[in-house]
């Protein structure tokens, strides 16, 4: 294969590049803005942080935001580590496929359909719009995730691994503990990670069965959003870009840490 | 022995979120299709679906989409194979991938102050002397906005097929007299089908049913079926309209699946 990129390659692949991070720091540049619009650039201020560090009903979101993405990305790694045990233990082709393709539902459908019809199952099962609609509905959409994670994993590890701590008198939980458990670590951790990102980002879904007294970090930056351009938004998006960016150190650096330690389970 | 029942405890939480969840939510769509906003049960909806105002909204969502995909192909393939070329490969992936972690209202958000009125884009024309235009709003900036959304999730599966082809292969066409685009049309590309498939799959669907881009980029001049949904569940309050048109965009969702489906069986 020709290794060599021609210079025009180079050129579109710089505009692709260009065009996909030119907005994010552009809105990053007019955070500074001591003008109050996204046109023009005053002057260098810091205002608009303060003004956020300021603002407590900001605050208070945030963290609902965190407490809902941790809580329901350790809530749904248990039940999808479960899941994807339960999916393993299967051994009927055909069972093992229908729970497959049950359990990607949710991942393939849009989230405008998962968000409506969760809307409809809290209403007809009588639970309050509000922090346990929001929590639930996030457990569910990041389990299947967590599965397809932690999945993989299990199919890796070999047996004859199980029939060796069998035959070395373990019991059920034994292997599940001091076996089963430490081989899909680096699936459980990416899984959990992954849940976590999914919680943070969602907004289709968290809109719908939201109520009024609660809000998400998504779905204010929407109404906000909506009500046209404030810089202290910018500023909003400024941390969660450095926030972003530091999430994405900690993934490099989890599955570049997990890469030789799971190989060296594997042989 | 333990009996069957503990044994198999650990399946209950996973297979009550298979139920609740996954079932439950699908079923009561279904369910609530069949009633009429005074809540009486009648065909009322799918008559009214098979009116010319939601036939030929229906179509235009579609075209949407289309467009949206097909364009984000036409610059994630060559971006793709481009990227395959390059030194420190998987690093300008991981650079691509990066902007779509940023949650997607804050890269509408930009584009609000990148389109609008009297913003970037605009001072721009005005300097080349095309003068300034209405871009905000308009059919141009809800497609230019969802593909800037969609082109990493685009790029990453062909990236991914593109990674797995054998480089002797290109080396056989190349050895048997074939020239470049004879390679790329003949080899490449057909090997790289299932990429472009799934690519098209995690692009298509999601622009079908993006209801925020449409209410903060293309004002109210798009109305996409997960617009629509959206309106009838969360502002006309007609949960049994807005379940008959989610019931369609689930058939069409399944159709896209069976389509662009991969033959590849199992996990």
């Amino acid at each position: 294969m020709d290794k060599r990129i021609s210079p025009i390659s180079k050129l579109f692949l710089v505009i692709v590049f260009f065009i996909l991070y030119a907005p994010i720091f552009f809105l990053v540049f007019y955070s500074f803005n001591s003008g109050g619009t996204m046109s023009n650039f005053e002057g260098f201020t810091l205002d608009w942080y303060k003004e956020l560090f300021h603002d407590v009903r900001l605050l208070i979101i945030v963290l609902n935001t965190l407490v809902i993405a941790l809580l329901s990305a350790l809530i749904s790694t248990v039940v999808g580590v479960l899941g994807a045990l339960v999916i393993h233990s299967v051994k009927r082709r055909q069972t093992k496929n229908t729970l497959l393709s049950l359990n990607n539902v949710l991942i393939v459908s849009p989230d405008v359909i998962i968000g409506a019809s969760f809307l409809i199952l809290f209403t007809m099962a009588g639970i309050k719009l509000g922090f346990y609609s929001v929590l639930f509905s996030h457990i569910a959409f990041s389990i299947p995730i967590v599965v397809l994670m932690v999945l993989p994993k299990l199919m890796e590890m070999s047996p004859t691994l199980i029939d060796a701590a069998k035959d070395l008198g373990a019991n059920r939980w034994n292997v599940l503990s001091k076996v089963t458990l430490p081989f899909i670590t680096p699936g459980i951790f990416a899984g959990f990670f992954m849940a976590l990102t999914y919680s943070f980002d969602d907004f289709a879904v968290t809109f719908f069965v939201t109520g009024n007294g609660f809000s998400t970090l998504s779905v204010e930056i929407y109404s906000l959003a909506r009500r046209g351009i404030a810089l202290n938004i910018n500023a909003l998006s400024a941390l969660l870009f450095l926030f972003t960016m530091l999430l994405v150190v900690v993934y490099y650096f989890i599955t570049q840490r997990n890469k030789p330690k799971g190989m060296g389970v594997r042989k | 022995m333990e009996n069957k029942l503990s044994r198999n405890l650990y399946m209950v939480p996973y297979v009550l979120w298979i139920v609740l969840f996954v079932i439950a939510p699908i079923f009561l769509v279904v369910y609530y299709s069949f009633f009429d906003i005074e809540g009486n049960l009648s065909f009322i909806n799918y008559q009214k679906f098979f009116t010319p105002v939601y036939l030929k909204m229906t179509f235009s969502s579609f075209w949407y989409a289309f467009l949206i995909t097909a364009i984000s192909l036409l610059i994630a393939y060559p971006t793709a194979l481009l990227l395959t070329k390059t030194k420190h490969k998987q690093l300008w992936l991981l650079l691509i991938i990066v902007p779509s972690w940023i949650n997607l209202l804050l890269k509408a958000y930009a584009f609000l102050g990148i389109f609008g009125t009297y913003g970037v884009t605009n001072s721009f024309l005005e300097v080349i002397g095309i003068g300034a235009q209405q871009i905000l709003f308009t059919d141009f900036s809800f497609v230019f906005v969802s593909v800037y959304i969609f082109i990493p999730f685009m790029i990453l599966p062909i990236f991914n097929s593109l990674n797995e082809l054998n480089p002797t292969l290109l080396d056989a066409a190349n050895d048997l007299g074939a020239s470049k685009w004879i390679t790329f049309r003949r080899v490449i590309f057909p090997l790289t089908m299932d990429g472009v498939k799934s690519g098209c799959q995690v692009v298509f669907i999601p622009a079908l049913s993006l209801f925020m881009l449409t209410r903060l980029i293309a004002g109210n001049r798009v109305i996409t079926l997960g617009t629509a949904i959206e309106q009838h569940f969360l502002v006309t309050r007609d949960w049994g309209m807005g379940s008959t048109i989610a019931v369609f965009l689930i058939i069409s969702m399944f159709l896209i699946m069976i389509v662009t489906g991969t033959r590849k069986r199992g996990v």
